[in-house]
């Protein structure tokens, strides 16, 4: 791109080229991930109002109340609580250049996130036992769509976490690798936020009704 | 004037991707609001504190609505200059789609409910 500025005193415009100059790499990602999540949000939006919509449709099959144990979800989500403030320590420590401890932080909060992982197959696999599988009624369709995507965003964040320390472990706290951290860290505390969405709008409201 | 726009987009660029970062005490004030914020509805649900179930919802929806704003600060370190305004801009975007698709099926579908005439109420006319 040329650009005329500045007519010079003789009259002739001085023409100079106003190309993008190079960036640093990686310096949209923060951004550019943001925009993901944001879209990401969507998802989750359109999979509550699914839930909303169809969550009192039982088919005569069980009812929130007869199937959710409000003791396993307050355990399951203190595991993804304590998970999202063992990562921070992790990003505290990483910005003091600690390897060996953000590994060690990164490694608590994937067995944290293994935990929550763990007890919720072992409630779906209680459920699906019990009968009250996705084909039973509207309501478990749209309850293990929603749980079940939050689940599998979950374990995409471990295998990226088991990836990160792999790479840390190798390449050091290189720039590229807490640029990598860093959108780890947005997407797991993501994750923590739907997860109140999840509690609050399914469990509760659910047990509630 | 092109070495002042450079200069300019020289300051962008030492932001290191506009991301805040928090600090221990912001850390573990984000996490211990967190826990009395799921600690008090998972209370009021599991124990019946509140009589009205209508009440009881209303107050647990409110505290997942401040939790949510707690973990945007203090854990997504979300503040209205990170990135120049836009991931602000991004998440209200974001909220005000979110709102619209919620309130838009919720009351579209409670209000086809309503006006579905039930089968046995058909039954009985015939």
């Amino acid at each position: 791109m040329t650009v005329a500025v500045n007519p010079s005193q003789t009259g002739e415009p001085i023409f100079y080229v106003a190309e993008e100059h190079p960036h640093p790499e990686g310096w949209s990602t923060s951004l550019g991930f943001w925009i993901y999540l944001m879209s990401d949000c969507l998802i989750f939006a359109i999979l509550f109002a699914t839930f909303g919509v169809l969550g009192g449709n039982y088919a005569a099959g069980p009812a929130p109340k007869d199937l959710f144990d409000l003791n396993l979800v307050a355990v399951n989500t203190s595991m993804l609580l304590l998970s999202s403030i063992t990562y921070g320590f992790a990003m505290l420590t990483m910005q003091q250049n600690k390897v060996a401890q953000t590994q060690i932080w990164l490694a608590i909060t994937g067995l944290f996130g293994l935990a929550f992982i763990g007890i919720e197959l072992t409630e779906f696999a209680h459920m699906i036992h019990e009968g009250a599988t996705p084909q039973r009624s509207a309501f478990l369709s749209a309850f293990f769509t929603l749980v079940g995507t939050h689940g599998l965003h979950v374990s995409c964040g471990l295998i990226w976490l088991v990836t990160l320390m792999v790479q840390v472990g190798k390449f050091g706290l290189i720039e590229a690798n807490r640029r990598r951290l860093m959108c780890l860290s947005m997407f797991w505390h993501f994750l923590d936020v739907v997860w109140i969405g999840v509690f609050t709008f399914v469990y509760l409201l659910g047990v509630l009704r | 004037m092109s070495t002042d726009t450079h200069a300019a987009h020289a300051d962008d660029h030492h932001h290191d991707g506009g991301h805040s970062h928090g600090t221990f005490s912001s850390y573990m004030l984000g996490f211990v609001l967190s826990v009395v914020l799921t600690a008090i509805p998972f209370w009021l649900v599991m124990s019946g504190a509140l009589p009205n179930k209508q009440i009881t919802a209303l107050v647990i929806m409110a505290f997942a609505v401040v939790q949510i704003v707690v973990h945007m600060i203090y854990f997504l370190h979300m503040n209205t200059t990170s990135e120049n305004g836009w991931s602000m801009m991004a998440l209200i975007f974001t909220i005000v789609m979110v709102v619209i698709a919620l309130s838009g099926s919720l009351w579209v579908m409670s209000h086809l409910n309503s006006n579905m005439m039930p089968m046995h109420q058909m039954s009985g006319m015939n």
